[in-house]
Order: C-alpha cells, then structure tokens, then sequence
C-alpha cells in the first residue's frame, strides 16, 4: 500500500481533469539520471502488453527503481491504482539539427472510455528551448480526434513545451494532444514514455482528505462570489484556446469525469450540469389538478 | 509569365465571425522561403481574421456552420472554426 503522504491531492487531480496532465520538476535525482541515461542508451527490455506493472523492469534496473520510488508509485496509484497494466514503452529520440518537428496527435486510435490510461513521461536530461522537448495542448484529452488526423495543427494557444531540468516527470491522460518538437540543438534528445492500464475502477484513488462538502457548494456565477480557486474554480477555468461555443462543453466533460472520479453523481460545477437535468416535466404532478381545455 | 506560389495561412479562430481572435494557426509556404513546423511559435501571427485580411492575405475557406449531429451535440472535437487563407507570390530562382 502507498503511503498517504505520497499520493496526490484533490486538487492535484481536479488539474488532471480539467487540463489532462500534472507535472513534477525534477522529481528525480541527478545521479539517478545519469544511470538511467546509461540504460536507456543501452537498451531496455520491454514486458509484454497487459504484464503487470509489479512485473516489470526487475532488479538491477534504474527505471524500475524510478517507477518503484514511492513519489512515483504514489503518482500512479492515485491515477490508475494498484498494479497497473504494462501497455507498452517507447524511447523517443529526436535528432539533433531536425528539420522538422513531429505531427500533432493523439496517441493510440480513438478512445471514449472514461476510464483512463496514463502515459508517463521521464525526462533524463536537461531541455533547452533549443531542444524542443514534447509539446502538449492542455485540455485537449476529450476531444474526440483519432491519431493524427490533427497533424494540420501546428500552434495552438496556450500549447505548453515541455522544457524543463532533467529528471523531471510528466504525466498525461490518454487523450492528450501532444507530439516531438524540432531539436534545433546539436544533441540527441531523449525521453522514455511508458502506458499504463487500470487494472480497478478508477474510483477515490487518491488522498480524499480534502475532499469535503464545500466542494459542492453552489456559488453565484460572474459575480465576486465566484471561487478564484479550489476545485471549482479549476474545472470552471477555460484554455485560451477554448473556442467561445465549446469551452462550456469542456467544463460539461470536465464535470462527467469528476463524477466518475469521485462517484458523485450530483456534483456540479457552477450549474452547468444541474440545468440540463433539470427535467420538469418528469416530475410528478403536484396534485394541484390542472386540466387544459385547448 | 508570372512564376507564382502559393503561401496557405490556416487560422482557428474563437469563433465563426471573422473578426474573432485567434486561437490556433498553421502556415504553409510554397515559395520555400519559410518552413514552418509544428510547435515553432507561440505568438499568433495575427490577432483576429481580419488583421490577416487587413495584411493582404485573401480569404479561400470559411467554415460552414453545421448542426450538431444527433446525440453528439455535447462532445467536443476538432477546432470548429478554421479559415483558409491564401497569398501568392514571386518564387525566385
């Protein structure tokens, strides 16, 4: 069992819902880094698809002891539980001096499940800018594209790339818009993805400590009174990139998945969902007889 | 005989008006003078459609405006609003 203090807060994931990934700068240390450079360079071995995670990268192995470290175990477990299943691991490379970055996608084929598979992603090595790194379009993981039929997208407001200082861990939702940016440096870069499947319902898998009623408060909207922050605010927020008919949408999409997350089927944010099910009509009668002569 | 090229700018504006801002952006070159690729910017080229229009770029594509699909009205998908421009150039060489 993961330690408590390891798993990922209510708010940690209410972000994971809204914008489809959480990042953790330099989450692992440098001498671990260095090691597992030296393995990745050497080859790792992959398990077959559906393996156990428990299963996989055993001893001696630097990316086993990082996925085994408990920050990371606690990451896990909050999102996709007790020993996932091993999908599948890539080690992508992008040359120095590219010509051209990688399309936009989405990873895998089309995916409607609320369930949801996790892709972590490790970065070894420090990205400069000038490396590229992995771009990714924050709240991108409902829409419903299959692979690269995005390729034509080449910028998109609010897209965020992935430079940052080595060891650093980035988790992204299944459905995430992402690809390779250009390497403009004259070093190979290095990233090591692997995907993991729940194995349980992904139900209150995280520390729900701070999940209390006041979550479900009902609170005025576009007035002072409306939350800057917590967890309604951060499924209320909208990318930049929202187009003006579809960024209530997202929050509708956001408001499911918080419901399948947590198992409260009544939660709402704002109002948003609580009026489209408002259905009058299936009421029963209050008995004050009312007969319609027309 | 002019040597003409065609340059295509894609903007993905917040809405179907013209004038609306824009939320994302692809640029190809025929020229060959530029080469664009994704992830090489952050910065809109241009604000709305219209300071695309106002820089000389002619409109070739605006985006019909189509019903939801039954049952699909919720879902969301690919950016709605994509305008296709056009410019054409000189190619040198």
């Amino acid at each position: 069992m993961v330690d408590k203090k390891y798993l990922l807060t209510s708010e940690q994931m209410a972000s994971f819902a809204a914008r489809g990934f959480l990042r953790f700068d330099e989450l692992i240390s440098n001498d671990v880094n260095e090691r597992a450079m030296k393995e990745i360079d050497a080859g790792v071995p992959a398990a077959a698809a559906g393996t156990p995670l428990s299963q996989c990268y055993p001893e001696p192995s630097t990316l086993g002891e990082i996925l085994r470290s408990p920050e990371i175990e606690g990451i896990i477990y909050s999102l996709v539980g007790p020993d996932p299943l091993f999908d599948h691991q890539a080690v992508h490379v992008r040359e120095p001096n590219e010509d051209s970055a990688q399309h936009m996608h989405g990873d895998s084929t089309i995916d409607l499940r609320m369930h949801f598979d996790i892709q972590l992603m490790y970065f070894p090595h420090d990205v400069p800018i000038e490396m590229g790194g992995t771009l990714l379009v924050p709240g991108s993981q409902y829409r419903r594209i299959n692979e690269m039929d995005i390729a034509r997208y080449q910028n998109i407001v609010g897209q965020i790339s992935m430079v940052c200082k080595a060891g650093t861990i980035l988790v992204l939702h299944h459905g995430i818009w992402h690809c390779g940016r250009q390497n403009k440096s004259d070093k190979r870069r290095y990233m090591f993805k692997v995907r993991l499947n729940p194995a349980v319902r992904q139900l209150r898998l995280w520390n729900t400590d701070d999940l209390d009623e006041s979550v479900n408060k009902q609170t005025p909207i576009f007035s002072k009174e409306t939350p800057k922050d917590g967890i309604q605010a951060i499924l209320s927020s909208y990318e930049p990139w929202f187009e003006e008919g579809t960024k209530r949408l997202e929050i509708l999409n956001r408001i499911k998945f918080w419901r399948f997350l947590t198992g409260d089927d009544n939660f709402d944010a704002h109002y948003w969902m609580t009026r489209l099910e408002n259905m009058p009509e299936n009421r029963v009668s209050s008995g004050f007889g009312f007969r319609s002569n027309f | 005989m002019p040597n003409l090229r065609q340059k295509i700018l894609i903007l993905y504006l917040a809405d179907s008006a013209l004038d609306s801002k824009v939320v994302g952006w692809t640029i190809y070159d025929g020229t060959g003078n530029e080469n664009h690729t994704t992830g090489d910017s952050d910065t809109p080229p241009y604000k709305t459609g219209m300071d695309a229009l106002r820089a000389g770029w002619r409109v070739i594509q605006f985006p019909q405006l189509i019903p939801p699909y039954p049952s699909a009205e919720f879902s969301t998908s690919f950016n709605k609003h994509e305008f296709i421009f056009e410019q054409l150039e000189e190619a040198h060489g």
